[in-house]
């Protein structure tokens, strides 16, 4: 079985290869077709690998696949090479999984696009990266995927390129993101020089024989490597192209930039966590990192009237919180929490898409309400997932945040452990927000209002979406409500989660009493509630209230309204002097001073020439006795000495 | 293999040169065909020479015949692994040029056409000279050709262009000529006989005092070529004037002959004065890095702004070659033959806009993807290629630059690395402003897409950038040998 380990990102390689050249000329449903059949079929070839790597004993669980000898240059030998282990076959699920539900919604959302077929090009082309991202043996195949993964959301956000905003919002992505990589090219270079290596074997076995905790290249090492999850997860500083990346095709937002991509960062850190065990420093930056960007992020997203835009937000401070796990050392309730937040943030996302579908495009909840009764599939699935990532007790969500609070809570990191407790309210608060918003409220869209004037395209009123793409929202939804039991904390049952993950991880025992694992649950539980509570009665049963607070409180208001003017200030920091620098070194260093030396070497050789005028005959015979001349002259010279 | 091939590479082009002053000019067909023809068979003949090639570090495919022995000057010529990825790469980016001249020449067809092959001999001759007198030759006679192609068929300013180029170039080679002959006498002095032979110059050390100033000289004239910052100011308007063909090969190969002789003869001549002089160069190329970089990003030309980027990515070259380690100078080398594919295709590419538009300005377009789709594949990808994406060629030889220059000191990997960030923004926002948006020019909205003539030109490109960046061993594992052998005479 593992033999065929290739054939998980070979097919959506594959998949988007044909569909790349012959798209153009193929039926639509063939190119669906090849595209969900790959993904698909990856899914099962990963179902596979995973249930053979379970009937392994457990010692047995880490396989290193060698393909072929990619770049040997001197003492540096890259491999093309995967990695099958428990981490990895965890997270092949997750992406083919959630990938295939993606693609067979996309199969109903972009069904009227006249670009089919390049989407479902990129579309099997971002599993395929994201695939080799998760399955590379080491640094440098880490780091191809990496990149990979980039272009495919560079490709994506910008699938709409004539709108310009779309444009624009791919070149963020993908230029912020570089920023960060630039960290993490460094560290996989300070990685090489150190250890001689990139195979992760290799140097998580010399990390631990070489170096004490605290080391110091160790520390830059962990650093410069975090530096590239801070672009790639979107955390502060560089969290600020996640929310331009809504621009992209909403099933886009759902897989690339909630589900799969974004977590690459916490992937990195749980799969480098021999080196940030010891390294200290590192994981307290990336701990508090993470619990900063949370609260942050949340508190944007509770004034935001775009309902993907409240998601994007959502998405950043859900990673945040997948940063404290891993910074406090709790790498199975990081990935624990990268995994629910797949399944109930993918879902969110499509359903706001079945919301766009369903309005034409609208987006604005200003726009939006009591479409409850016009979609129920939308309004029922859209419910669960709010309830998951709230925390509503047994739900996905609420296991897995749990557990990361509880590690906070554990490891004497109190204050993270309260900034999280509130980022669980401010969640809960708005994502009820968003729903009652969208879903219940007195209807704030009349048919007229949008209707089109052409009429065969006209918009006739909400409508609930087709089965492709409700069926994927109750599979979801499904996955939201019962995918928290793998991971259940020990006060209520068997974790299965943690012992699955022991041949990656350490086993991260807390050594919580009952009653502070029950005291930090009902902490978290009330919290949650009182956020549900506070927007179902903002905005459901007051509706007057959240103006009123907006004028009263204006300052506060408009600073989240705009984002803490973020944008704005990296925009005049940066992006002008920037121009103004590169304007100046082009029309006066290079224009002025470098051209200018020459020019003025060529007029003083003129003036010179002036005095010698009378040798230029302005016959080419005579300039050649000359040079003939000179030649002569230099060798004799030469050969007198 | 007693077959000279490598004469064969060099005599093909002048002997079709040659055929070509006898077809009559009215045959413009017969001398396109013929010509692409030629560069194709030259191509094929340097791909028997890549086959032959065995990974070893000697010469090989060796040609010797005296030629001035008075002087001891010969015409003697052969490969290794410094060279012979830049004679493929020649051969091929000729006929890519050739064929990208189909539509965009229209004028005097024959004599263009003459020009390219004489300078295709040319080039192939600076790469396989062993001799000095002969590689400085070849050098110059470069000059001749490419002059004429951007002062006739170029556009605007081409003359001041080309005498831009001509006179920077040959500032530099002059002190280059001089230097070359100070190296033969120098080695008379210790031998007692006179050679411009590179193997016999190799197996004396240059006198300690001369070496600075001859490797100065040698330097200069490749400082310019390359061109390393602050010498580059002629490159972007020989670039913005010169033909499409002249600007691929220009951009393609024949900047390469500036870091190439670094290789060739700056490293292994003047070993002592190279190890004094590696932190100028150093310097000089991580200011050529960020400089061309945000200077690029400025440009409202799009072939300036290339041009600029060459800058950047030829600065990434040179401090492959000189922090003296396998990896920077693999990659160095490697780096040569990928520039020259990215670049020579984004030329191509502009090439092709600026025949349907007659402009190369950013601001007269904008949304060409929408009327242009295929089009806007072959950008994008050859884009990314050149912005160092991995799976594609740049990254193989960006990262290999960088671990040899993180090796040699993190600090230079550090500066070089902004590079990658920066050369993300320039492109990427070139593409935004060109490609995407809104279609706001009416004549952009009746823009044809690729011809099939254009596409098969691009995806031959589009073949090497994806071969080397998934499988770079074809083209790494024979000039490990060399390199490796380089490096021992350094150390």
């Amino acid at each position: 079985m593992i033999n065929y380990l290739w054939l998980v990102p070979a097919l959506p390689l594959a998949g988007a290869t044909i569909n790349a050249i012959f798209s153009r000329k193929l039926p639509r449903w063939i190119v669906s077709a090849i595209a969900v059949g790959a993904v698909g079929a990856s899914f099962v070839v990963s179902l596979l690998a995973f249930f053979t790597l379970q009937g392994l004993d457990e010692h047995q669980r880490v396989i290193n696949v060698p393909i072929y000898s990619w770049i040997p240059v001197g003492e540096f030998r890259v491999d093309a090479a995967f990695l099958l282990d428990p981490l990895s076959a965890l997270m092949l699920l997750v992406v083919t999984g959630v990938g295939l539900l993606i693609h067979i919604y996309s199969m109903g959302y972009m069904a009227h696009d006249e670009n089919y077929g390049r989407f479902f090009t990129y579309l099997n082309l971002f599993v395929f990266s994201m695939l080799v991202l998760v399955l590379g043996n080491n640094y440098l195949l880490m780091y191809v995927g990496w990149e990979l993964v980039g272009l495919c959301s560079y490709l994506l956000i910008s699938f709409w390129f004539f709108k310009p905003e779309a444009a624009a919002a791919g070149k963020k992505a993908f230029v912020t993101t570089r920023i960060g990589d630039f960290g993490f090219g460094l560290g996989v270079l300070l990685i090489f020089t150190t250890f001689g290596t990139l195979d992760f074997a290799h140097v998580f076995k010399e990390a631990h024989e070489l170096f004490k905790p605290g080391a110091p290249v160790i520390t830059a090492i962990t650093l410069l490597l975090f530096a590239g999850a801070v672009g790639k997860s979107a955390q502060i500083p560089l969290y600020v192209w996640l929310p331009d990346a809504m621009e992209g095709p909403t099933p886009v937002s759902a897989l690339i930039h909630a589900a799969t991509m974004v977590t690459a960062g916490v992937y990195m850190v749980a799969r480098s966590n021999v080196l940030f065990e010891l390294a200290p420093l590192s994981s307290e930056v990336v701990a508090w990192t993470g619990a900063l960007t949370a609260i942050f992020a949340a508190t944007i997203a509770l004034v935001q009237m775009d309902l993907k835009r409240v998601l994007a937000y959502s998405t950043i401070s859900q990673l945040g919180y997948m940063f404290v796990a891993v910074g406090v050392g709790a790498y199975g309730a990081g990935v624990f929490h990268l995994m629910t937040h797949a399944f109930f943030k993918a879902l969110l996302f499509l359903a706001a898409g079945s919301v766009m579908h369903a309005m034409n495009g609208v987006i604005d909840m200003r726009h939006l309400g009591g479409l409850s009764k016009k979609m129920f599939w939308t309004y029922a699935t859209f419910g669960a997932g709010a309830l998951a990532i709230a925390g509503f007790p047994l739900l996905s969500g609420f296991f897995s945040k749990d557990e990361i609070l509880a590690a906070a809570f554990g490891t004497n990191h109190l204050a993270i452990w309260a900034l999280g407790l509130i980022t669980a309210g401010l969640t809960a608060f708005y994502i009820f927000r968003a729903f009652f918003l969208t879903f219940r409220t007195t209807p704030r869209w009349e048919v007229e209002h949008h209707a089109p004037t052409d009429s065969a395209h006209a918009w006739r009123g909400p409508h609930e979406s087709p089965a492709t793409m409700t069926a994927p929202l109750v599979i979801l939804a499904g996955l939201a409500v019962i995918a928290g039991y793998v991971g259940m904390p020990k006060v209520l049952g068997a974790n299965f989660l943690e012992g699955y993950f022991e041949p990656v991880f350490k086993p991260h025992d807390l050594h919580l009493a009952a009653s502070t694992e029950w005291m930090l649950m009902g902490a978290s539980v009330i919290v949650g509630l009182l956020g549900i509570a506070t927007a179902w009665w903002m905005y459901e049963k007051q509706p007057d209230l959240p103006v009123k607070l907006g004028k009263q409180f204006s300052g506060v208001y408009n600073l989240l309204w705009h984002k803490y003017y973020v944008d704005e200030i990296y925009s005049a920091v940066f992006v002008a002097p920037g121009y103004k620098l590169a304007m100046w070194l082009w029309q006066f260093v290079d224009v002025r001073i470098i051209d200018g030396v020459a020019n003025g070497l060529g007029y003083a050789t003129a003036a010179c020439s002036r005095v010698v005028r009378g040798w230029q005959t302005g016959y080419a015979r005579a300039y050649a006795l000359m040079m003939l001349i000179g030649t002569v002259i230099v060798i004799g010279w030469l050969m007198m000495r | 293999m007693n077959f000279p091939l490598l004469s064969t590479l060099i005599v093909l082009p002048l002997l079709g040169a040659l055929v070509l002053l006898f077809i009559p000019r009215a045959n413009d067909r017969a001398i396109r065909y013929f010509a692409v023809l030629v560069a194709f068979a030259a191509f094929v003949v340097s791909i028997a020479l890549f086959v032959g090639f065995r990974a070893e570090a000697d010469l090989q495919f060796v040609e010797r015949v005296a030629w001035i022995p008075q002087f001891g000057i010969a015409y003697y010529v052969g490969v290794d692994g410094l060279s012979i990825l830049l004679v493929l790469l020649t051969t091929f980016l000729m006929v890519i040029a050739l064929g990208g001249s189909w539509v965009g020449v229209t004028e005097r067809v024959k004599e263009y056409h003459i020009f390219f092959l004489l300078l295709e001999a040319a080039i192939i001759g600076v790469f396989v000279s062993l001799d000095l007198f002969l590689f400085y030759v070849f050098w110059e006679f470069t000059l001749i050709p490419m002059a004429f192609l951007i002062g006739i068929w170029g556009h605007g300013r081409r003359v001041y262009a080309a005498l831009k180029f001509i006179l920077f170039t040959m500032f530099g080679s002059t002190l280059m000529l001089v230097a070359i002959l100070a190296l033969a006498f120098a080695y008379r002095d210790l031998t007692g006989t006179l050679s411009f032979a590179l193997t016999d110059l190799w197996t004396k050390p240059v006198p300690l005092g001369l070496q600075p100033w001859l490797f100065g000289a040698f330097a200069l004239a490749f400082a310019i070529k390359v061109p390393m910052w602050p010498f580059h100011t002629w490159l972007p308007d020989a670039h913005v004037e010169a033909p499409t063909a002249g600007s691929v090969i220009l951009a393609g190969v024949l900047l390469k002959m500036g870091t190439y002789g670094f290789l060739r003869f700056n490293l292994p001549l003047f070993r002592e004065a190279a190890h004094q002089f590696a932190p100028v160069i150093i310097a000089l190329a991580l200011i050529g890095i960020v400089y061309g970089a945000i200077v690029s990003m400025v440009q409202r030309d799009i072939k300036s702004l290339v041009a600029f980027s060459s800058v950047s990515h030829l600065g990434y070259v040179m401090l492959g070659l000189f922090v003296f380690n396998a990896q920077g100078i693999s990659g160095g080398i490697l780096q040569m033959i990928n520039h020259g594919l990215s670049t020579g295709a984004l030329f191509l590419l502009v090439g092709m806009l600026y025949e349907r538009r007659h402009t190369r300005l950013i601001a007269d377009f904008g949304g060409v993807a929408k009327v242009m789709p295929i089009f806007a594949a072959f950008f994008l990808l050859v884009m990314f290629s050149s912005v160092g994406l991995p799976g594609l060629n740049g990254f193989i030889g960006e990262f290999l630059i960088l671990t040899g220059a993180f090796i040699a000191n993190p600090m230079y990997a550090a500066v070089a690395a902004t590079g990658v960030v920066l050369s993300a923004i320039y492109l990427l926002w070139m593409y935004q402003r060109a490609m995407a948006g809104p279609l706001t020019h009416e004549a952009n909205k009746t823009l044809k897409d690729l011809s099939a003539r254009e596409i098969v030109l691009l995806g031959a490109l589009v073949v090497f950038i994806v071969w080397i960046g998934v499988y770079p061993r074809t083209f790494l594992d024979p000039i490990q040998p060399s390199v490796m052998d380089l490096i021992g005479i350094l150390r």
